[in-house]
């Protein structure tokens, strides 16, 4: 698969502040979904910003399809559609004609025909002769989407598409991406969340600090670290963990009520049924069961922590 | 390449809005205009005859067009630029593959154009007030068409340099409104006192009116040819001035 967008040895300087971005280099390829993840003030929108032209970098290059986002601006903006992140409309166009304007601006020809099927597939086409004052939130972020595959962009950026937004409506956003990428659009997101992102894309990119930390399938990253921590709590205190289950790597607590276990979600056998059974032959009453998702933040932490163990 | 289809959409979307008010976009305008000749024609015009053989009544019409023009202009300028910033629209323009050449003429465009057909219609209800007679039709198309460009362009600055709708009001309610008062809309120069007629030859706009009143009334305060140079220059420095705001972002990409 060719690569549209190639990002090499980006940065951004602001004049009195930090290193927005350091020396980024990425590619991605046609029809891949992309998900970017960091904490705020990472460089995700920073990077965004630069190669929809929203931010002038102070170094390196990015190509979208082949064209220079500075010399060949027209034809790399082209190819491109941008979803913001915050909810910015007009307040009083309707659906129909946010869609027309959008597709106008890149010099598209009107085609109601192309609108008609976006909005369909947005589910908005009976939304279409609304204001968009009189939408609810996630039909305005889909009204967003909208304008941005108006002129039929072949790259697709959504910046924080969940941000704020509750589980149904995350859910529903999940499936819009999923339809776009049925319908080959390659799409570059920006999240906090490890779910979206485990969930939606097919390579993941950490950034934290303006840095790209790592940028791998996302399969193999969460096989490395998607791991889940279950928390068995006792019903009586044990002195010491018995030797059955430490050889399995089970942890015993401090204060000898819980035993600990750490297991990849993503391999065939767990050992949960295992670890349970093994309690019940060694007669280890039970009175609750937990399981706990390595977060985002404990990614970073692991992350952060061998970047300055190798830079040391 | 130019991107026309840029230029329409967005000239497109801001007559849109325009057509949307229709009704509060001419009514006020007429209205103030009819006031202008009840008060200045009918009342004042009464005690002043005439104005260089003209009739006072008549005489103000070019005033009162180029009064109109430029104040709404200014004001369509820089509101149709402001709105996207302040509602945050404005990235659309940025990240679209439309320069700072599209994005303006389609904008100044649109409030020239807007500005222009309440001034015909000033011109039509003066029809009912005075008799009105145009001494060269072209050159009066002419001057309205360079003057609402070159205040729109400047409206289009305003509304590109204001952070808040306070900074919006206040260039035109401070600085517009008199010039175009003091710039010869409802008296000649030459009535002045000879050192008031040299002040009133530092304002810009007088050059403006004064040319567009010699496009009615073969009469002019200052050469017709310097009133062109004027609003051409004015037109430069405004486009000059767009140019580098769009390159360097300031106030825009902030």
């Amino acid at each position: 698969m060719a690569a549209i967008i190639e990002v090499d040895h980006l940065s951004k300087q602001y004049a009195d502040g930090p290193k927005a971005l350091d020396d980024v280099s990425l590619s991605i390829d046609e029809g891949e979904i992309v998900a970017l993840l960091g904490p705020n003030g990472a460089g995700k929108t920073t990077m965004i910003s630069i190669v929809c032209g929203l931010v002038v970098p102070t170094g390196g290059t990015v190509r979208v399809g082949g064209h220079d986002i500075r010399s060949d601006w027209r034809a790399a903006r082209k190819l491109i559609g941008l979803v913001p992140q915050e909810i910015t409309l007009e307040p009083f166009e309707t659906v129909m004609n946010c869609a027309r304007f959008t597709r106008g601006l890149y010099g598209a020809p009107p085609d109601d025909a192309y609108l008609e099927k976006v909005l369909r597939s947005l589910s908005l086409w009976d939304k279409r002769d609304a204001q968009t004052r009189a939408l609810s939130g996630g039909m305005k972020r889909r009204v967003l989407i909208a304008k941005a595959l108006s002129h039929n962009p072949q790259v697709l950026f959504l910046d924080e598409p969940t941000a704020g937004v509750d589980v149904a409506l995350r859910r529903e956003m999940w499936q819009v991406v999923d339809q776009l990428r049925r319908d080959g659009v390659t799409i570059i997101l920006t999240t906090h969340y490890l779910e979206e992102a485990e969930e939606m894309a097919d390579r993941i990119g950490v950034i934290n600090r303006g840095k790209l930390l790592l940028m791998k399938p996302t399969a193999e990253l969460m096989g490395e670290f998607g791991k889940k921590h279950l928390t068995v709590e006792l019903s009586e205190r044990m002195a010491i963990c018995p030797p059955e289950l430490s050889e399995r790597g089970i942890t015993l607590s401090e204060d000898g009520l819980r035993l600990g276990y750490d297991y990849d979600t993503r391999s065939d056998r767990t050992g949960i049924a295992h670890l349970l059974a093994e309690l019940a032959r060694l007669g280890i009453a039970v009175r609750d069961v937990s399981t706990k998702q390595s977060s985002l933040e404990e990614v970073f932490m692991s992350l952060v922590s061998n970047e300055e163990e190798g830079a040391a | 390449m130019i991107n026309t289809g840029a230029i329409r959409a967005i000239f497109h979307h801001e007559m849109s809005r325009f057509f949307r008010t229709i009704w509060q976009s001419i009514a006020s305008p007429v209205l103030s205009t009819v006031l202008y000749f009840v008060v200045f024609g009918a009342a004042i015009g009464g005690r002043i005859q005439s104005v260089e053989g003209i009739s006072y009544g008549a005489f103000i019409v070019p005033g009162l067009m180029m009064l109109t023009v430029l104040q709404q202009s200014v004001s369509n300028g820089s509101f149709g630029i402001y709105f996207p910033k302040f509602s945050g629209t404005i990235y659309e323009y940025l990240v679209a593959p439309a320069g700072w050449i599209e994005v303006t003429v389609g904008f100044v465009g649109a409030a020239a154009s807007k500005a222009i057909l309440i001034a015909f219609l000033i011109l039509i209800t003066s029809f009912f007030f005075v008799g009105v007679h145009i001494a060269h039709p072209f050159w009066m198309l002419a001057f309205l068409f360079l003057t609402a460009f070159a205040f729109s362009l400047l409206g289009f600055i305003i509304g590109l340099w204001a952070k808040n709708f306070e900074q919006l009001q206040i260039v035109p309610m401070m600085v517009i409104t008199p010039l175009v008062f003091l710039g010869g809309a409802f008296y000649s120069a030459s009535m002045l006192p000879p050192f008031w007629e040299a002040v009133a030859k530092l304002n810009p706009v007088l050059y403006l009116i004064s040319g567009f009143r010699w496009a009615f009334f073969d009469m002019a305060d200052v050469p017709v040819g310097l009133s062109l140079f004027a609003v051409a220059l004015m037109i430069a420095v405004c486009m000059f001035t767009i140019r580098w705001i769009f390159l360097t972002g300031w106030r825009l990409r902030e």
